[in-house]
């Protein structure tokens, strides 16, 4: 596709990103490695020399662990699952002729531009609090007892405040590609005679497939990573502790170091079995 | 050709896509609203929706309470310049990754975006350290140059995607017409990726502004952004409803006025060209 | 001045090698059009010429000297490109500014060649406009008014008139051709069209996966093919090929006659059959005749109105002077 000299300029362009990021990427991960393998606190003795993988074992075998993976995988599978379906019933919603779309579309992704703390905290308090939250007023409402959200039901709490986070995103790509939708593959659908329903399930659901392959990929992303949420509501109590915040608690709260360094190494293991799996699927829809 | 649809059809879709928005947007038309009221009147049982006594009170006291303009300033120039830095590094790369394709390409980009998969806890400490050492830690500097590493991936993404829209004729074309490369970038290839470089800026903005894991981790009093400025109300004052809705309406207002003016052109570079 | 020559260039990708050792020469002012079905290394060529793509081995000389690695900007080359490639972020007088003003030319001059060039192409009312705002012709002869002003030493086209629509393609040809005429540069034209080939070029190079299959002037190559892939690929409708016992007839392993060198007669002929979809163009009749025992369709150009219909039965005769004959490689037979 192009000259010798070209190619030489664009390695040479290409050169401070990639460095870059090699150098974000390599640096602290060798530490995290180093760590992993020492007893390091640093507020009790500092560096207590080498442990081997005593760390790593801790890690796995405290109680705190399985729990964690779990908690998750369950945060972001159920969001992810929350967000998609939604999103296709909403871009669907927003995608028939209506008045004022142009607002309501300015309605529904309002959410996104939120920062993490401040919807975490107005959920929190504006809504879930068991006493003056709006929810514990609609529950009297109708006669039933308040729940105490954020300590009965953390983790579907969380999965609802995240979920509000990002159901605008999935929602607006979606949108975006069911407006690209070919209306004279639907039409030629309807005169072979098919039903709405079918309609949506051999045509319009397959055209979503690369915007879908697209918002899981993103918001896995992110999701792996949730902290505010979960920092802000319930401190990781309630069994909302991800394997994030597990480790968060390990280094920043016990300050110990080596282990929540091993603890590191375990969830970029984590997120490495993610993203190579990701990885498959996006690339491939990516590339046509 | 879209046919015509009944105008009960319409007022139907109307009814249900408003309800929806509204049930979507609620939280924020709520916490606006209680940020105009006095405390009393933002915990009543029933709940006052419109009709209270509208009052500014609680913003005068957020305000004196803490540094408000301090904290904007701070995200500011964090979210910005972060952002600013992305940038300069991104475009050269995006360029030639989009008009010199190798054979890793893919590749790279790739590895790119499966850096940002990494989990951020998984490095704190040895960041924490590195920035001690370096004399970064509660820095604006630090903050700007973590922020902009961990969206360079995003940010090299979006740009490649609208890079390659470009069509490669017209490069070609000015390398015919006897442009250097350089001549090449300033001419024809800036300015035709205004908008594409401008939509990258502004989610680039959006998620530096609201990124809460380094700037709660990494800042303590000088280098604080909103996000820990809001973070202070996590308990108790929490419970004061109506000061945390005005701390609130204003860590978000800046941002949410942007995103709403830039929605359409955030969606085509968030979907990194996957969908068109 | 403007003569090019291609000695023993070969271009690979990767280990693909799209083409092969190849020798051509093109002399100052000549119109050449390369001119093969899509894949056969036409555009490749023009490409290696326009220097923006490097040759694997060989040599390029323009006007004698070596310009094998010279940069595209160096070589005093223009190009119009399929896509037109304007640049759309500027007016009409802006994109055909854009080459002077890399070459560091006065204002003054380049506003006198803009002027000459946009009453040559009428563009003078379009100066203002921004390409998004032309019909696909105006935006052609932007291209061509771009690669004007440069006064090059030669012009390639790549395909350029594939985007437009057939009344207008005829029209950009006839435009294209006087260009040619008046400033009497070498122009290199790549096409897919054999009909473009035919009507403007002084020579043609067929070309099929990468190797010149022939090189002569339109008539030699309607005449006298050199082989079974030019004598199909020129001339429309295409040649019928005969094998087997007809053709050995004529001491070939092929022969081959174009549809306008067959006479249809009514009562007796060597060949007989059926006709199948009658194509009245009034100035012509094509007929698709069936059932010859020759081939599985012979094609017949008839001139003027003919009242034949489907599955009339016709007799045909062939001019046996104008036949091709082509042995087993597919080769012309002396």
């Amino acid at each position: 596709m192009a000259t010798q000299h070209s190619r030489s300029a664009a390695r040479l362009m290409m050169a401070p990103a990639v460095v870059l990021l090699l150098g974000w990427m390599l640096v602290p991960l060798t530490m995290t490695l180093y760590f992993s393998f020492k007893r390091y606190l640093p507020l009790r003795g500092g560096d207590l020399g080498w442990v081997g993988f005593e760390n790593y074992t801790r890690f796995v075998t405290s109680s705190a662990f399985w729990p964690s993976i779990q908690t998750t995988l369950l945060i972001v599978g159920g969001v992810l699952v929350i967000t998609v379906v939604l999103g296709v019933l909403l871009a669907i919603l927003l995608n028939q002729p209506m008045w004022g779309q142009g607002v309501v579309r300015i309605l529904v992704i309002a959410p996104f531009f939120v920062m993490p703390t401040v919807s975490a905290l107005v959920w929190k308090n504006m809504f879930m609090d068991p006493n003056y939250g709006l929810l514990a007023h609609l529950w009297k409402f109708f006669g039933a007892a308040p729940v105490e959200w954020l300590s009965q039901a953390s983790l579907p709490s969380i999965i609802l405040i995240v979920s509000w986070q990002w159901l605008p995103f999935a929602t607006l790509i979606l949108l975006t590609a069911i407006q690209s939708l070919d209306g004279e593959q639907l039409e030629a659908a309807e005169m072979d005679g098919a039903p709405a329903y079918k309609r949506f399930g051999y045509i319009t659901l397959p055209h979503l497939g690369r915007a879908i392959t697209v918002v899981i990929l993103i918001q896995t992303i992110f999701l792996l990573s949730i902290f505010a949420e979960i920092f802000v509501t319930t401190g990781g109590a309630f069994g909302t502790k991800t394997l994030s915040y597990l480790i968060f608690q390990r280094v920043l709260e016990s300050q110990n170091v080596g282990l929540g360094s091993a603890g590191g190494v375990y969830a970029i293991i984590l997120a490495n079995i993610v993203a190579i799996f990701l990885m498959r699927i996006v690339g491939k829809n990516l590339d046509a | 050709m879209a046919r015509a649809v009944t105008p009960q059809r319409k007022a139907i879709n109307t009814a249900a896509a408003w309800a929806v928005g509204l049930l979507i947007f609620f939280p924020i038309l709520w916490t606006i609203l209680t940020s105009f009221k006095t405390e009393a009147t933002a915990i009543a049982d029933p709940p006052v929706f419109l009709a209270f006594d509208w009052t500014l009170e609680n913003y005068g006291v957020v305000m004196e309470r803490s540094n408000y303009g301090r904290f904007l300033w701070n995200s500011i120039i964090i979210a910005g310049g972060s952002t600013l830095l992305g940038i300069i590094i991104a475009v050269p790369a995006a360029w030639s990754m989009a008009f010199v394709p190798s054979k890793r390409t893919k590749d790279i980009l790739m590895w790119m975006l499966s850096t940002k998969m990494l989990p951020a806890v998984g490095v704190l400490y040895p960041i924490y350290l590195l920035f001690i050492k370096m004399g970064l830690l509660d820095t604006k500097f630090g903050l700007v140059i973590v922020l902009m590493l961990i969206n360079l991936p995003i940010i090299v993404w979006m740009l490649y995607t609208y890079f390659k829209e470009i069509p490669g004729e017209i490069l070609e074309a000015a390398r015919m017409d006897g442009a250097s490369l350089k001549e090449e970038v300033i001419h024809i290839l800036t300015p035709m990726a205004v908008p594409g470089i401008a939509s990258t800026i502004l989610l680039n903005v959006i998620l530096a502004w609201n990124e809460a894991f380094w700037t709660l981790n990494l800042t303590a009093a000088k280098a604080a952004p909103l996000t820990a400025f809001i973070a202070s109300y996590s308990s108790p004052e929490g419970l004061f409803y109506a000061k945390l809705s005005a701390a609130s309406t204003m860590a978000i207002a800046p941002i949410l006025i942007l995103g709403w003016f830039s929605q359409k052109q955030l969606v085509s570079g968030l979907t990194f060209g996957a969908v068109k | 001045m403007g003569q090019i020559q291609l000695n023993q260039v070969t271009k690979s990708f990767g280990s693909v090698e799209v083409i092969p050792p190849l020798d051509l020469t093109i002399e100052d002012g000549e119109f050449c059009v390369f001119v093969g079905p899509s894949g056969c290394g036409k555009s490749t060529l023009l490409r290696l010429i326009a220097g923006l793509e490097d040759v694997s081995s060989g040599m390029i000389s323009i006007d004698g000297a070596d310009a094998t690695q010279t940069p595209p900007a160096k070589r005093g080359l223009a190009m119009v490109f399929q896509s037109y490639a304007l640049y759309p972020h500027m007016s009409v007088r802006k994109n055909i500014a854009f080459p002077m003003k890399m070459a560091g030319i006065d204002q003054a001059e380049q506003n006198r060649r803009i002027d000459a060039a946009a009453k040559a192409l009428n563009l003078t009312d379009y100066l203002d406009r921004r390409p998004g705002q032309l019909s696909g012709g105006q935006r052609q002869r932007v291209a061509i008014g771009r690669a004007i002003v440069r006064e090059p030493a030669a012009f390639l086209f790549d395909e350029p008139l594939s985007n437009l629509d057939a009344a207008l393609r005829v029209g950009m040809r006839l435009e294209i051709s006087e260009l040619h005429e008046r400033l009497a540069t070498t122009m290199i034209y790549v096409t897919h069209d054999q009909v473009e080939a035919m009507t403007m070029a002084d020579k043609i190079v067929v070309l099929r996966a990468g190797v010149i299959e022939q090189v002569g002037s339109p008539l030699d190559l309607y005449n006298r093919p050199d082989n079974l892939f030019v004598a199909g690929f020129i001339g429309s409708p295409k040649m019928n090929f005969i094998e087997g016992p007809e053709a050995a007839k004529y001491g070939a392993h092929t022969i081959g006659i174009r549809p306008e060198h067959i006479d249809v007669t009514d009562a007796s002929g060597p060949w007989s059959g059926k006709v199948g979809v009658a194509e009245h163009l009034g100035s012509d009749t094509f007929l698709h005749v069936h059932d010859t025992g020759l081939a599985e369709t012979i094609t017949v150009r008839a001139p003027g109105e003919v009242q034949l219909h489907y599955g009339d039965a016709i007799h045909m005769s062939p001019r046996a002077e104008l036949m091709h004959r082509f042995d087993a490689n597919g080769l012309r037979m002396a």
